[in-house]
């Protein structure tokens, strides 16, 4: 008897030293980044484009407007290819008898299955190979939108499934029995109905794109001036932290725009949770 | 069988791939009447119900013989948003769309082309008058279906189906999720509504066959495990005096 109570109280003990350790473990970083780094941070930092140099002068003003230029070109192209996908993949994929389609689905299936999984560098490297060079469209946000565009498809294409896959049965089963078309029912029953899991899907695909360095590294340069337009090459605040570290001696800057990274993930992920809450109530 | 008929079954067989689901059932369904389908479960009597408007054909290895005739036309030769604008259904747990009480009433009419304000309006409050709801939600149009309880959200299905102004409507098993004073409520509104329309309700529940329906049909499978039309006939004399013995068995709850 006693030595059970013991079992238990150990088993309880262990559990709750691993959720108090991994909180610390997560305080400590995001503490640390945003301690440290928010004693940098001023209006002039976010108003300031960066100088460029060894000593890492400036602000990130030009930074926070490549990303935001990036997301948007990247969720322009993404957002109809992937919940388009994936209404297909729902939908309509099984009643297609063809053996063609049938094959391409199963591939399809399967390729978002892989590239979920794949390292966003090969994105980049296929990136680079077909839209920076054999296309000529250089570093500039329009390769890196199309690179983002390819990471982020499968995640959109998944979160669109498994929010479509969670609308009953008995919703299309109702709209048909009116009278209903197959997409009228989808347009008007379903997708509302799904809405918020499809929303969830694009804006983690917003965080992904704001967080990644990796694939705009080699597809979108890294000019720290302010882009003009779809063709100009630029840097992601994520991407300037990696040249702030690793070549200049502003250490301090790239926490602060840590910092600011880390504040803006955050905001997206109550954005998720408002946009859950919102559209459930 | 006296009275006019609305929907004229003629030795139909469903299929599902090589599975014979429903074996050369005929019978007539009589107008304004209502037609109770009853039978022990898998002898197909949702499979049947579900061929008058077609839901089957969801299922992709569907194939039919024989005909299934409403006003005159085949109803697997003709369009299927008329044919489902004629024949309504209400299934067996309510299934409101996760909209307001308004819009689930409005939403037929306006997948049928109807945008003026004032007629959506008039026809959604007939349909719930109609299925006897208007005065529990009368002042609540706009709040979700979902605040309504079981009895009152089948209601609504029921005022949901009626906006369209079918010929027919079709339930399945409506009042199986349902407590008894919800089920009995649903079987009141049954009775107020064959003088506008045709019924036709599945049930595994063989007193509220006798209570509700004018006619009854008996499905039962046989050895290969399609369903067939054992008996049809007036419900009275079905549930006093069955021709067959194997109805009786079933109605005295022998089996099934």
């Amino acid at each position: 008897m006693i030595f059970r109570k013991f079992k238990q109280y150990s088993a309880f003990s262990a559990m709750w030293l691993a959720c108090g350790l991994t909180v610390a473990i997560l305080l400590a970083v995001i503490g640390y980044v945003i301690i440290r780094g928010f004693s940098h941070i001023s209006m002039d930092f976010f108003l300031t484009p960066p100088r460029g140099g060894l000593s890492g002068e400036g602000g990130i003003s030009s930074t926070i407007i490549a990303t935001l230029y990036l997301v948007g070109t990247t969720l322009f192209f993404a957002t109809p290819l992937g919940v388009g996908a994936g209404i297909f993949l729902v939908e309509y994929a099984d009643s297609v008898r063809s053996m063609f389609v049938q094959k391409l689905v199963v591939i399809a299936r399967f390729g978002v299955e892989t590239l979920a999984g794949v390292p966003s560098i090969v994105f980049g490297l296929f990136g680079y190979a077909l839209f920076v060079t054999t296309l000529h469209f250089g570093f500039s946000i329009l390769s890196a939108a199309l690179a983002g565009t390819c990471l982020v498809i499968p995640v959109i294409i998944r979160t669109t499934e498994e929010a479509l896959k969670a609308v009953p049965v008995s919703y299309r089963e109702a709209s048909l029995a009116m009278g209903a078309g197959k997409w009228e029912t989808i347009w008007k029953v379903v997708l509302p109905s799904a809405i918020t899991g499809i929303s969830t899907g694009i804006v983690l695909s917003a965080g992904r794109i704001v967080s990644e360095t990796a694939i705009f590294y080699v597809t979108l340069g890294g000019s720290y001036r302010t882009p003009t337009s779809l063709m100009s090459s630029g840097r992601t605040m994520a991407l300037h932290v990696y040249y702030l570290a690793m070549e200049t001696r502003a250490f301090d800057k790239a926490l602060a725009t840590g910092a600011v990274l880390v504040v803006l993930i955050i905001i997206l992920n109550l954005v998720i949770n408002t946009i859950s809450r919102w559209l459930s109530a | 069988m006296t009275g006019k008929t609305v929907m004229k079954t003629s030795n139909f067989s469903l299929f599902y791939g090589s599975f014979k689901a429903l074996h050369s059932i005929t019978m007539d369904i009589p107008v304004n009447r209502i037609t109770a389908i009853i039978g022990p479960s898998g002898c197909g009597k949702s499979s049947l119900l579900r061929s008058f408007n077609r839901m089957n054909d969801l299922i992709s290895s569907m194939r039919t013989e024989g005909s299934i005739l409403i006003d005159g036309k085949n109803v697997y030769s003709q369009d299927v948003v008329e044919l489902r604008k004629k024949v309504g259904m209400v299934f067996q747990r309510p299934n409101p769309f996760p909209k307001s009480i308004f819009d689930n009433v409005a939403y037929g009419p306006r997948i049928h082309g109807i945008r003026d304000k004032y007629k959506l309006a008039a026809i959604v409050e007939q349909s719930i008058r109609d299925a006897a709801l208007w005065d529990e939600v009368k002042d609540d149009l706009g709040k979700s279906a979902f605040t309504l309880s079981g009895g009152q959200q089948q209601r609504l299905c029921i005022a949901r189906a009626l906006a369209v102004e079918p010929e027919v409507i079709l339930m399945d098993e409506p009042a199986s999720a349902l407590d008894p004073v919800a089920t009995l409520k649903i079987e009141e509104l049954m009775e107020k509504l064959k003088s506008k329309y045709t019924i036709v309700v599945v049930t595994h529940n063989m007193q509220q066959a006798a209570r509700v329906s004018d006619y009854t049909a008996f499905l039962l499978t046989d050895s290969e495990r399609s369903g067939n039309l054992i008996e049809f006939g007036p419900t009275t004399e079905m549930f006093t005096n069955p021709s067959d013995t194997r109805t009786e068995d079933y109605i005295c709850g022998r089996f099934g």
